[in-house]
């Protein structure tokens, strides 16, 4: 094991897709000769050329067709979204294209396409360029979506997601592209099934079920209630479709109290999915209500204190916690 | 087979097969024994017939919803189009797509696509992957007239020619998109004009014109065979019945029907080879009492195929079958 950075590891999983496979490329803006907007596709250009490393205009719905169209006659394409901000320019492609075309073909046309690219809000990037889109593609039948908020989970689900032969989104998180992880030497073959969550943390009092962006924030508050005597488990869902409820119920029968932190909106977000599986399937385990902390139902402000308060903060899961623990 | 030595009494045969079937299904629909929406191309027949004698069998070809042709064209049999139509388990998408998508992954239909203008890039990437594998295949995407203002349909004309993509793109312009003339749709004097912003080769065909519409792809798909790049067609065309089942096509005179029914593919391909000695009268009976029959026929078999079994619902959202 060694070191790396998130963004590196995303690049390790392209390199080595792009190795084993010839059938595997990789489009989108800025990817071959500016190296991508965010430096995921470093160095990939000169290392396999510009057949298989291919910048494309600012044109999504039109490269996200073109990538299922040739995952159609079965090659692998990855499409990269500079962000999923941008996918919903291409979401008919995304929502219609990729994920309906087995059914309608009879079983006969599958999609194994890739989109990634960060997902979820950054950084003071205002409201047209911070949407956490996992809760709209999870409503379509056909998609698969992954989540990752570790370097070593990122380089495993996107190399399981390429290896896929459905489409599958890569909802990375913009603001993890620096943290540092351990992860496998590249010469071991590191796959992470999608559907599988993690336990980050082992605890008894309380379940936080968090994903993406909101994995560091659930380790440090752990840590901070674990000084107040409140031992707290950690699940990072890793993936959201499919989701990995058997995980959840486990964690859940163990602590018999839940906060769900997610990184998208309120209103038919992820969190209410889980919460609503939770009640259904084991009920008698809770000793308190479910309760979430996700966005502000509110487009996201530009203003840094503003943005705060819209997002997902220690301050609020903390309080949700308490309120479970009744204490 | 060399596109040019297709008998053009065969491509005859085709064109009636096209006919005929529409007919019945138009009849079938009638009778509520097809649901849902479904798109006749009746009168279109010279534009889709001809580009199958232009083309390989192995060429790519992908459309809009008004599709039951391009699949009977590419050897999809009348059988599991109209068992599709009946939404039966033996059609060509299994019953799950319907009318606006027909499938044929053997024969290279590649369906079937009824948002408008989306399939367009997905054609794009088609031809993509052949030049990416260095095939000599062409894509061939078809749509109408109502594609053209669509962006989808204006980001695939750049891709295609930004990336020098071996793709014929074939605008059938029938004159309406639903109900909407292109002179109220479409800010150009003329479609082909489209092409012209993104510098890729364009042509006009007369569209009830069989030999005109297959010498001029026939020549144009040859090019972009010895060196991949995109090109434009638009096909004068027009579609004797209504936009669907639904319309009464009251937006457009009786006049200018009859005019184009007067222009008809069918009659005007026949006269011609029995000008010229190729085709007699019995012969003619005789290839369109075999396409009524194989329309019948194909009614027969759709009546008594099985329905897609409800087990099998989940069988195809995933790849593996598996419900998650």
């Amino acid at each position: 094991m060694r070191e790396i950075t998130y963004r590196q590891a995303l690049n390790e999983a392209l390199a080595e897709e792009l190795e084993r496979d010839p059938d595997v490329f990789l489009m989108g803006e800025e990817v071959a000769e500016y190296n991508g907007a965010y430096k995921v596709s470093q160095g990939l250009l000169e290392r396999f050329g510009a057949n298989r490393i291919i910048d494309t205009p600012i044109s999504e719905n039109g490269f996200a067709g073109m990538g299922i169209g040739a995952a159609m006659v079965g090659l692998r394409p990855i499409v990269e979204f500079m962000t999923f901000s941008f996918s919903l320019v291409a979401f008919d492609q995304v929502v219609n294209n990729a994920p309906n075309m087995l059914t309608m073909s009879g079983g006969q046309f599958n999609v194994p396409i890739t989109f990634r690219g960060p997902n979820g809000p950054a950084h003071q990037l205002g409201a047209t360029h911070s949407h956490a889109t996992e809760c709209l593609y999870a409503n379509f039948p056909g998609l698969k979506i992954c989540t990752p908020a570790t370097p070593r989970d990122a380089k495993g689900l996107l190399k399981t997601a390429i290896r896929d032969d459905n489409p599958v989104l890569v909802l990375e998180a913009e603001l993890l592209y620096s943290s540092k992880g351990m992860v496998e030497p590249p010469d071991e073959d590191l796959l992470i099934p999608l559907g599988q969550a993690e336990v980050k943390r082992e605890g008894s009092d309380v379940s936080i079920i968090c994903y993406a962006q909101t994995v560091p924030l659930a380790l440090s508050a752990a840590q901070q209630l674990e000084e107040e005597d409140i031992s707290a488990e950690i699940i990072d869902l890793r993936s959201i479709k499919p989701l990995d409820e058997q995980a959840i119920f486990n964690s859940v029968a163990k602590t018999h109290r839940v906060v769900i932190v997610e990184q998208d909106r309120p209103f038919c977000g992820v969190g209410a999915e889980i919460t609503y599986r939770i009640q259904k399937n084991i009920f008698d385990e809770l000793d308190a209500p479910v309760l979430r902390v996700s966005q502000e139902d509110v487009p996201m402000p530009y203003n840094e204190r503003l943005e705060k308060a819209v997002l997902p903060n220690m301050e609020r899961l903390m309080a949700a916690v308490k309120k479970v623990c009744y204490s | 087979m060399q596109p040019a030595e297709r008998d053009e009494v065969e491509m005859l045969s085709l064109m009636l097969l096209l006919r005929r079937f529409e007919e019945r299904a138009s009849q079938q629909y009638q009778s509520q024994k097809i649901g849902g929406f479904c798109h006749l191309y009746i009168g279109q027949e010279a534009v889709v017939v001809g580009a199958a004698a232009a083309t390989r069998p192995d060429d790519y070809f992908i459309t809009a919803y008004r599709d039951h042709a391009h699949a009977l064209v590419k050897g999809t049999s009348a059988n599991a189009c109209m068992a599709e139509l009946f939404g039966k388990e033996t059609g060509c998408s299994k019953g799950l797509g319907g009318s606006m998508h027909f499938f044929d992954r053997k024969n290279h239909m590649y369906g079937g696509h009824a948002i408008v203008g989306a399939h367009v890039p997905l054609g794009v990437g088609m031809a993509f992957a052949s030049k990416y594998r260095r095939e000599d295949r062409v894509t061939l995407c078809f749509f109408g007239d109502g594609a053209i203002n669509q962006g989808a349909f204006h980001e695939a004309l750049n891709l295609a020619a930004l990336y020098k993509l071996p793709i014929l793109f074939i605008c059938e312009n029938n004159l309406f998109a639903m109900g909407t003339s292109v002179k109220r749709s479409t800010s150009l004097k003329q479609i082909v004009d489209r092409a012209e912003g993104y510098d890729i080769p364009a042509d006009i065909v007369d569209g009830m014109n069989f030999r005109e519409v297959r010498d001029k792809m026939a020549e144009i798909v040859g090019s972009i065979r010895k060196e991949p790049h995109p090109a434009f067609i638009e096909a004068r065309t027009y579609r004797y019945r209504g936009h669907s089942m639904s319309d009464p096509a009251s937006y457009r005179t009786k006049d200018e029907l009859e005019k184009y029914r007067l222009d008809d593919p069918i009659i005007r391909l026949r006269a011609q080879l029995t000008r010229e000695g190729k085709l007699t009268n019995e012969q003619f009976d005789k290839i369109d009492r075999e396409a009524k029959e194989a329309a019948l026929a194909s009614v027969k078999f759709a009546e008594e195929s099985a329905e897609p079994p409800l087990e099998k619902l989940y069988d195809y959202t995933f790849v593996n079958g598996a419900k998650q």
